[in-house]
């Protein structure tokens, strides 16, 4: 890939902390245009990685470049470019919500009366207009992520940091933060987003990079990962369970592979082999449960949860 | 003094569902504008520094009720021991003890500055493309405001008990803008001192053993004439000394213009080496 079509591009960064290694040798290539998912647990060199990348610490070694500008030679350059939505809320909890988007408008260059405007529509789309009066200190966690994200595309960046920005949100806000994530990027910005949450890393990125104590130890889209570590299965639950022996012989003539039944009586599980695309193999096989006359009840796809992948991949480090 | 109403607690209903064709409206109309001037970014946190203010105006209580209680007390504390009589000696004290008072306050910068950098939100700040001394400046600058209402009602406790200054007030004004020039750039030391500890605490307890030494070995409360003849040349020559002289003689309208000098080289000097160490600190965090 071209060094213009890369929103980052990180080599060997490395931070440590007296003797923690926080990041330890970090590389990082993340096309523009896209959300990428940085994914890891708890310590793994999340913020320490973000932080660096958005100028707000050195790299004890390493170096890295955002739309070709260098972080160290170019900072000024590198910061009229991103936006950063901190992992703890880069607000001022002492301020109302409109003033905090007044002051940040302000500080970002807009006139007074424009930073109003903006400030208002801002709060407007992000559902925040009937608190945008009250100090952030009285608002929910749900409502500060917003107020943050909002605060973060004042000035529309070409490359957004969000850093866990739905850690700690209840499913409704999450969803309402991906949508907004989805939004962001379909405009064009590229949005790096770290996460603890396997499930959230699969509905928005393009691409993953796995880090566990300081290291990216595996990196690619999550079809990719997902079937580094085993192909997936599909389970099928049938109306009738005196159609289970039909079934079988049905998935196991579509799929050629073996078919186990399991405890529940109207269920039965194929494992797929190794390389197919799971998406494909489960409408063809639908296709031919339909035309056998069987009915089904429910009809999963069990991909390898991204869960099973991290576990396979930190194992096989510690290992 | 007002005091504004406002909800501590999570009380807000629901927020309404995000906008997503309005969002995306707002997307495509983001277009960087010119970025501010120093000037305009600086000016930007001082307003937030008053809006501090008003959202939290018990801060101010400190800084407004410390120096009248010092007042008090010391007039009438130690007027009869020290001068024979609490009226000449508050033409003697007041300039002193505003000194005293308002440089004291200058610590709660360093401490505001040390819980700004340890917050996400100056993780936010330090990513905008502005001036990096801003945030810095921009409290400064309301400190300014708070120093000189300090300065205010000092002098207006002062009149009520007694105080009469041969300067006029043309002396006044000037004793008091020199005061603040100082303040402005003797507070450097605390930012710095804020961006390179861990705590507000430690801002704390370091310039508070600083200053008392630095404001009790003054002639702040007395005159060194009085001092043992080793202690006095040190203490007529800390910087301290040398603004009081400054300011006592303006209010009292016999201008000493060399310790006025010497406070406005203090005061560059401390700009100029703390406000570099602030800045290198900041850019290193
Ligand atoms: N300023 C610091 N001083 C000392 N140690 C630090 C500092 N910042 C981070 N660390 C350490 O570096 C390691 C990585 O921290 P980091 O915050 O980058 O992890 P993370 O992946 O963001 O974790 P989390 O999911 O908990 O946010 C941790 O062990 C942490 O304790
Ligand atoms: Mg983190």
């Amino acid at each position: 890939m071209s060094q213009r079509d890369l929103a980052i591009r990180a080599e060997g960064l490395v931070k440590h902390f007296k003797d923690v290694k926080a990041v330890d040798g970090v590389d990082l290539e993340v096309p523009a245009g896209t959300v990428y998912g940085v994914l890891g647990p708890n310590g793994a060199g999340k913020t320490t990685t973000v932080r660096i990348l958005a100028t707000l610490l050195r790299p004890d070694a390493g170096t890295a470049t955002v739309f070709g500008r260098d972080l160290h030679t170019d900072a000024a350059a590198v910061r009229s470019q991103v936006s950063l939505t901190g992992q703890y809320a880069s607000l001022d909890e002492d301020l109302t919500g409109v003033e905090n988007l007044v002051l940040l408008s302000r500080l970002y260059g807009y006139a007074k009366p424009a930073a109003r405007e903006r400030a208002a529509d801002l709060l407007e789309a992000f559902g925040l207009s009937a608190a945008a009066g009250k100090q952030v200190k009285a608002y929910s966690g749900g409502m500060r992520r917003r107020l943050d994200i909002a605060a973060s595309i004042i000035v529309t960046p070409k490359l957004l940091f969000l850093d866990e920005p739905t850690t700690g949100l209840d499913p409704r806000s999450r969803n309402q933060v991906w949508d907004v994530v989805r939004t962001i990027v379909a405009e064009g910005t590229t949005v790096l987003l770290t996460t603890q949450y396997l499930e959230e890393a699969d509905q928005l990125a393009g691409r993953i990079a796995v880090i566990d104590t300081g290291k990216v130890i595996a990196e690619g889209t999550p079809g990719e990962l997902k079937s580094s570590v085993g192909a997936g299965s599909i389970r099928v639950r049938l109306h009738h369970a005196d159609q289970r022996e039909h079934a079988q012989k049905v998935l196991s003539g579509a799929l050629a592979v073996e078919v186990a039944l399991d405890d529940d009586p109207v269920a039965l599980t194929a494992s797929l082999a190794p390389g197919l695309d799971t998406a494909e193999q489960g409408s063809h096989v639908l296709g031919e449960l339909a035309r056998a006359g069987i009915l089904v009840d429910d009809f999963s796809l069990g991909q390898p949860s991204l869960d099973e992948v991290f576990l396979a991949l930190t194992n096989r480090v510690d290992a | 003094m007002t005091v504004t109403q406002t909800d501590t607690k999570s009380d807000v209903d629901a927020p309404a569902p995000v906008e997503k064709e309005h969002l995306r409206r707002l997307l495509a109309t983001g277009e960087r504008p010119a970025p501010p001037s120093a000037f305009a970014s600086a000016r930007a946190f001082a307003w937030r520094s008053m809006l501090k203010i008003k959202h939290v105006p018990e801060q101010l209580g400190d800084i407004l009720v410390f120096p009248i209680i010092m007042l008090l007390m010391f007039t009438y504390l130690f007027g009869g021991a020290i001068a024979g009589g609490t009226g000449e000696y508050l033409q003697f004290l007041l300039p002193g003890i505003m000194v005293m008072s308002i440089v004291m306050t200058t610590i709660y910068t360093g401490m505001s500055v040390n819980i700004d950098i340890n917050k996400g939100v100056s993780d936010r700040f330090r990513t905008l493309p502005i001036w990096r001394a801003a945030p810095m400046v921009g409290y400064l600058l309301a400190d300014m405001f708070r120093y000189a209402a300090a300065g205010a009602i000092m002098f207006g406790t002062g009149m009520v008990m007694g105080y009469r200054p041969e300067g006029g007030a043309v002396g006044v004004l000037l004793g008091v803008g020199l005061l603040l020039v100082f303040c402005f750039a003797f507070s450097w030391v605390w930012t710095w001192l804020g961006l390179i500890t861990r705590s507000e605490k430690t801002v704390m307890s370091i310039s508070m053993s600083i200053l008392f030494p630095m404001t009790f070995l003054s002639n702040v409360m007395v005159d060194p004439a009085t001092m043992p003849g080793w202690l006095r040349p040190v203490v007529e020559n800390t910087p301290i000394s040398q603004l009081v002289d400054g300011v006592r003689g303006l209010f009292d309208g016999n201008v000493d213009s060399v310790s006025v000098l010497t406070t406005l080289i203090w005061s560059a000097g401390f700009v100029a080496v703390f406000g570099f160490l602030t800045i290198r600190a900041y850019n290193r965090k």
